[in-house]
């Protein structure tokens, strides 16, 4: 089992899941939305190929309002 | 304008038709921001990027607003305190909103929120190279300025005053040397302005366009209070094209003194 944060919340996904199966386990496959783990920029092209690895650090942000 | 015959407001080789660039932050409502930006006139909006949970569903309204609003996006970077948080930011922003224009913003103080100089022209000069077309939030400093151009940037925002101060042009003297060394370059003051007529009188100093949010999201009438900036910024750029006339210590009549009644020569 992992342990991680998602968008500075704890959460536990099964080993070897990817960034795309951890979007679709929480339920936000269908938000607008752009990925970063541990602070790095991870491209949509590239989750189902990244593995999340215990202790990461999963933002997931989505458009607000801005000045 | 129809009144007078203007350059186009041209940034990045794109023209835009209003020199108002709005933020989308603070309103009572999506719709109250939706009427505000419709009675602005803009033709590009702020926005930025923040967590949300998988319970939170209220942005959804506000981005259907926005695309429905038809204005050009220019993310920003608000809240970035290095180069590489701010790098990453853009990223996102890129991906998410498919644009390369990017509002940089690296905070060298949580006072003031001023912008750091030096992570300002870090971050601007690999987001440059990355391919974007970065507008970055500066201070009025000149030679910040001329590094920030050197690195690639061709469109400046320097600040009137710190965000959400609605202080007005705290420093003309450093505005004007902006606007006089830099006669070829888009400049565009953005935040720290609070009234209508502090729009106006950056807009009389011949810079390009203005850019605010809390103004008129924190307005007790935020779409009149849009519409109000919208006709100062017009003013402004109208009378910049007229020309000011040169100030005077001494008064001059404008009514003729010739054929004077009452004057006798004595």
């Amino acid at each position: 089992m992992l342990t991680l944060s998602l968008n500075n919340e704890s959460r536990e996904l099964p080993d070897n899941t990817s960034l795309q199966e951890a979007i679709e386990h929480w339920g936000m496959v269908e938000d607008k939305l752009a990925a970063a783990v541990n602070g790095e920029f991870v491209p949509r092209s590239h989750y189902s190929n990244f593995k999340l690895s215990d202790g990461d650090l999963v933002d997931l942000v989505k458009p607000v309002g801005g000045g | 304008m129809n009144e007078c015959k203007d350059s186009p407001f041209s940034l990045y080789g794109e023209t835009l038709a209003s020199r108002f660039v709005l933020g989308t932050a603070l309103y009572p409502s999506p719709q109250s921001m939706k009427d505000s930006i419709a009675a602005s006139g803009t033709a590009m909006v702020t926005l930025s990027l923040r967590r949300q949970n998988p319970q939170q569903q209220d942005g959804d309204t506000f981005w259907q607003y926005i695309r429905e609003s038809g204005c050009r996006l220019l993310p920003n970077t608000a809240g970035c305190k290095t180069p590489k948080e701010a790098i990453n930011l853009a990223e996102m922003s890129r991906e998410l909103f498919e644009t390369e224009w990017l509002k940089l913003e690296v905070i060298g103080d949580d006072y003031n929120l001023q912008p750091c100089p030096f992570g300002l022209v870090e971050a601007a000069a690999e987001l440059v190279k990355r391919g974007f077309k970065v507008l970055p939030y500066t201070t009025d400093d000149l030679v910040l300025a001329q590094k920030l151009l050197d690195v690639g940037c061709e469109v400046l925002m320097p600040w009137g005053a710190p965000i959400g101060t609605g202080q007005g042009l705290l420093n003309r003297y450093n505005l004007r040397t902006l606007r006089e060394r830099l006669p070829d370059v888009p400049l565009i003051v953005d935040a720290g302005l609070g009234a209508p007529s502090q729009a106006a009188e950056a807009m009389e100093m011949g810079f390009d366009g203005i850019l605010l949010n809390t103004a008129v999201a924190k307005a007790s009438d935020p779409v009149l209070m849009a519409r109000a900036f919208a006709g100062a910024i017009d003013s402004g750029r109208m009378a910049f094209l007229a020309g000011l006339i040169q100030k005077s210590q001494t008064a001059s009549p404008s009514t003729p003194t010739l054929g004077q009644p009452f004057w006798h020569q004595s």
